[in-house]
């Protein structure tokens, strides 16, 4: 199932910050489903990647203590307005996302 | 076909039908092998100490006061804690959140190529907790923390 995805920049303390959101249940793997009492199998995002300008800029692993539908902000110190940035993902289940934008402070 | 040109044929075609194999089990995997693996150890352990030791080897850490946490001194709702990290630390190759009481303490570790010293995330919270940040400045571990009160649970169920 495709998840949806958002991306915005912004500038924060003379940086560029992009902000971007996934929507994903990030499911820890360690809840009980209340009614059948069994194990809710674990569904998170477990890579996000950020390029500028089709460079790598940063890799995150993220695990099960961040919260459904992440939210996640990096800072770039040489990016300008019109420049591109784009933001990848994977889960533990192999789904993937991608989204881009062109940089407004 | 003569018995050596089909003996040839048939190696050939058990030769490439075992790279297939290896591949689709996995044995081959060039594209997996140039991206870093997710540390899943560091992600599975309990404790901030063992998730420290299993990304960097040490849980050597030193205070910094030059890494900066903006976060709520109380969270209404542990589901959504927003958490940002800023440090004016050189040369920061790694930034690791870490939710101290949490079952899986490890939030995230972020790896540095061209960017700044800075993230930001919204965390879970199972109760009550510090939250420590590590960074990775120039190969040495630097720390800072916050307390951070929950008065109602992120990881329920």
């Amino acid at each position: 199932m495709t998840k949806r995805m958002k991306i915005r920049t912004r500038t924060q303390e003379g940086m560029i910050e992009v902000q971007v959101l996934v929507t994903h249940p990030m499911e820890t793997g360690l809840r009980k489903d209340k009614q059948t009492k069994k194990t809710i199998p674990a569904h998170f995002i477990q890579k996000m990647s950020l390029y500028h300008n089709d460079a790598l800029a940063v890799e995150a692993d993220l695990g099960i203590s961040i919260s459904e539908d992440p939210l996640i902000g990096f800072r770039l110190p040489t990016a300008k307005d019109g420049d591109k940035v784009k933001v990848t993902w994977s889960d533990n289940k192999g789904e993937t996302g991608a989204i881009d934008t062109v940089v407004e402070g | 076909m003569s018995t050596m040109k089909r003996r040839t044929f048939l190696k050939g075609t058990i030769a490439a039908g075992a790279v297939l194999a290896a591949a689709s089990t996995g044995l081959l995997r060039p594209a997996r092998a140039l991206a870093a693996e997710w540390p899943e150890a560091a992600f599975e352990s309990r404790g901030i100490q063992a998730a420290i030791k299993g990304l960097y080897g040490s849980s050597d850490l030193t205070s910094s006061d030059a890494i900066q946490i903006k976060a709520p001194l109380q969270a209404e709702n542990g589901a959504q804690v927003p958490f940002a990290v800023s440090t004016s630390l050189p040369d920061v190759k790694n930034i690791n959140v870490l939710v101290e009481a949490n079952a899986r303490p490890l939030a995230a570790n972020m790896r540095v190529e061209r960017a700044a010293g800075f993230f930001s995330a919204r965390l879970k919270m199972a109760k009550t907790s510090d939250v420590h940040v590590v960074v990775n400045s120039g190969g040495k571990l630097y720390t800072a923390k916050q307390h951070i009160k929950v008065t109602a649970g992120g990881c329920g169920g």
